[in-house]
């Protein structure tokens, strides 16, 4: 792999990266069982050097923002790669989101470059706020030939002759701003320096290297920071392959594992429960001999791989199950959500280890991760190389809020400087999880201290982002909370939303009112929906300035009322 | 062509022989996340099952915010 020490950003060494590995693979896009694109190193050169010069004949420059919007395909890194060679500032914008939130995130970000897919432009042509946009260049991929884009460009046809100008950038530059959560009005822009990157890059390889031949397999959306680094900037700087699916369809994603004998995949909980389920599945349709065959074979394997991993000894002794994933899976790597130690274990026992790993956004992408010596299904692992965590003010039981300090931390949040003084104070960035060391310096997650919810989806969600679907419902006043934080866990996992309210005098609770707030929160996109309701029979503490005061609510709630009490909606 | 009434008869059908559920369990309005206590994962399993019987190709996108056997019905019959 590269020196990423002789770097100083992202553009240089991924230029270098496509010059050095200039005739293997680095890239394949396949669309359910077809393949559509196939790319060397020098290929993804070829295409991505027109680009970044019709962005500079376009005036982009050094610093400027550029934001992408697309699904997990190759024509976002090839446009990434030309923002970085053109010195811009790279958004990437989540895909799942509503266009009247992709518009708000837009407009924050004051990107000067859209990229975008045609169907997500479409949606975001239709929307009201679509006549704020002040987005002045839009390239629109996929669009059909004609197609009205509102002054959008098509991206393939947006290419120049003649070679750009590669613009260098400094450590301490502005990389990308990542939206970690916010659009319900106080969007956090994580602004990352090329020094966060290319040190959690050092970090994260050092450990878990690619190398030519590597094949990772991208189904986590790029736009978020566990796939933007390990399958786009790692694979690449170690002349690895990435293989982007534009599906998630789970047969599709099982294939994609033999088709390409994937080496490493990135997953959050809900796709690694899938893939457990389908091999149960599997399981209990062998007949009985079978079964019981298999399940020696799966003892042997824990007795002979319980101290470290020993992948090929697995793979001799479960070959049917090792070919299912291509027979040359090295690890699942897991992160971005609360994962249950079951789901991990039921891999590990069949010789696929999962490696596990806690970050966040603000962090780069991640802080701590399992190095299977041995494997550990109960913590998220060890602080990587460069990282310093440490548990503020522990309980008797040694858990406390953990603290982090890496110069893979952010730089700021984008225009809030008061949010970015509560979160890093004295260069420790503070995570709002709780937790504490093991004796082996593992790190054990028991919690949070801040009011939101992970999904098992790896999606971040803040309840003041999606309390505006309930705006003008009629009843006195209402707010939502993660249940968690009103009734603290002394474990992740069982997260959800709960929204509180506070009826008129002499109102009573009944089918319409319930009615109504199904309604409105139908409107919420599934993994963001509140799962229940508490009746709270008195008025909200409230500032000076009659904003809810969330935490004392929160402490009220959580004293008087039992989780129990909480009605499912 | 099947009228938009028998497509979403045979999606309610096939959707209740695939997630082992009677019938009678699933309306045509109802939030199937919710009555079925699946997430998007096994909704897009359902969705190539449909796609197989009613020889469509929908993109996962078209599925993005459905929560209903409806609006999934209008969606393919769009595509019949």
């Amino acid at each position: 792999m590269l020196d990423l020490q002789k770097y100083t950003c992202l553009g240089a060494v991924l230029r270098d990266a496509l010059e050095r590995f200039g005739s293997e693979t680095c890239l394949i896009e396949a669309d359910r069982d077809r393949e559509k694109v196939r790319l060397t190193y020098s290929d993804f050169k070829e295409i991505s050097l027109p680009l970044a010069r019709a962005l500079e004949d376009a005036e982009f420059d050094a610093g400027d923002r550029a934001a992408i919007l697309m699904t997990n395909q190759s024509k976002w890194l090839i446009s990434a790669y030309a923002i970085f060679y053109s010195g811009g500032v790279l958004v990437p914008l989540d895909y799942k989101l509503t266009a009247a939130e992709q518009l708000q995130l837009l407009e924050h970000s004051k990107a000067k470059v859209l990229v975008v897919e045609y169907h997500l432009w479409r949606a975001i042509m239709q929307a009201p706020e679509f006549h704020n946009i002040k987005t002045k260049l839009v390239l629109v991929t996929e669009a059909p030939l004609g197609a009205d884009l509102a002054g959008g460009f098509r991206w393939e046809d947006f290419k120049r002759k003649g070679a750009p100008d590669f613009v260098m950038r400094q450590r301490e530059d502005v990389a990308c701003i990542v939206y970690s959560s916010g659009t319900g009005g106080r969007p956090k822009g994580c602004v990352l320096t090329h020094e966060n990157y290319l040190e959690q890059c050092r970090a994260l390889t050092a450990w878990y290297p690619f190398w030519p031949g590597v094949r990772y397999l991208s189904i986590l959306p790029t736009n978020h920071a566990i796939d933007f680094m390990v399958g786009f900037i790692g694979p690449f700087v170690c002349g690895a392959c990435v293989v982007h699916l534009r599906t998630l369809r789970p047969e599709f994603v099982r294939d994609a594992f033999v088709r390409y004998r994937i080496t490493y995949v990135a997953l959050v909980p809900m796709i690694l429960k899938n893939l457990e389920r389908g091999l149960r599945a599997k399981f209990d349709e062998l007949p009985g001999w079978k079964r019981a065959i298999l399940n020696r074979m799966i003892g042997l394997n824990k007795m002979l791989t319980g101290g470290k991993a020993r992948v090929k000894l697995s793979r001799a002794l479960l070959p049917q199950v090792h070919r299912a994933f291509g027979g040359e899976l090295l690890a699942l790597i897991t992160g971005g959500a609360f994962m249950e130690p079951s789901a991990m274990q039921f891999f590990y026992d069949l010789g696929i280890p999962v490696v596990n790993g806690y970050g966040l956004t603000e962090a780069g992408t991640a802080l701590t991760l399992n190095d299977l010596k041995p494997f550990r299904a109960d913590t998220v692992g060890k602080p990587l190389p460069g990282v310093e965590l440490r548990v503020l003010s522990p309980n008797e039981e040694g858990i406390g809020e953990i603290a982090a300090r890496s110069k893979t931390v952010m730089s700021h949040y984008l225009d809030d400087a008061e949010m970015t003084l509560e979160t890093i104070v004295d260069g420790w960035l503070l995570t709002g999880d709780l937790g504490r060391f093991d004796e082996s310096g593992h790190l054990q997650l028991f919690g949070r201290k801040k009011n939101m919810i992970v999904t098992e989806g790896g999606k971040n969600i803040y309840p003041e982002d999606i309390e505006t679907v309930f705006d003008g419902l009629p009843v006195k006043e209402y707010c939502v909370f993660a249940a968690n934080y009103v009734w603290p866990q002394k474990e992740l996992g069982r997260e959800m939303l709960v929204i509180a309210l506070r009826l008129e005098q002499n109102q009573r609770f009944d089918s319409t009112l319930l009615g109504e707030m199904a309604t409105r929160n139908r409107r919420l996109p599934d993994f963001k929906r509140v799962g229940g309701y508490v009746i709270w029979e008195r008025d909200f503490p409230r500032t000076a300035s009659m904003k809810i005061k969330r935490q004392a609510l929160a402490e009220e709630l959580g004293k008087t009322v039992e989780r129990g009490a909480v009605v499912k909606l | 062509m099947p009228t938009a009434e028998k497509t979403l008869d045979e999606i309610l059908t096939l959707a209740a022989a695939h997630f082992k559920v009677p019938r009678e369990k699933l309306s045509p309005d109802g939030d199937f996340f919710k009555t079925l206590g699946i997430d998007s994962l096994q909704t897009l399993d359902l969705l190539t099952k449909l796609e197989n019987h009613f020889r469509v190709e929908l993109p996962d996108y078209e599925l993005q915010g459905v929560s209903d056997f409806r609006t999934l019905a209008e969606k393919i019959q769009a595509r019949l």
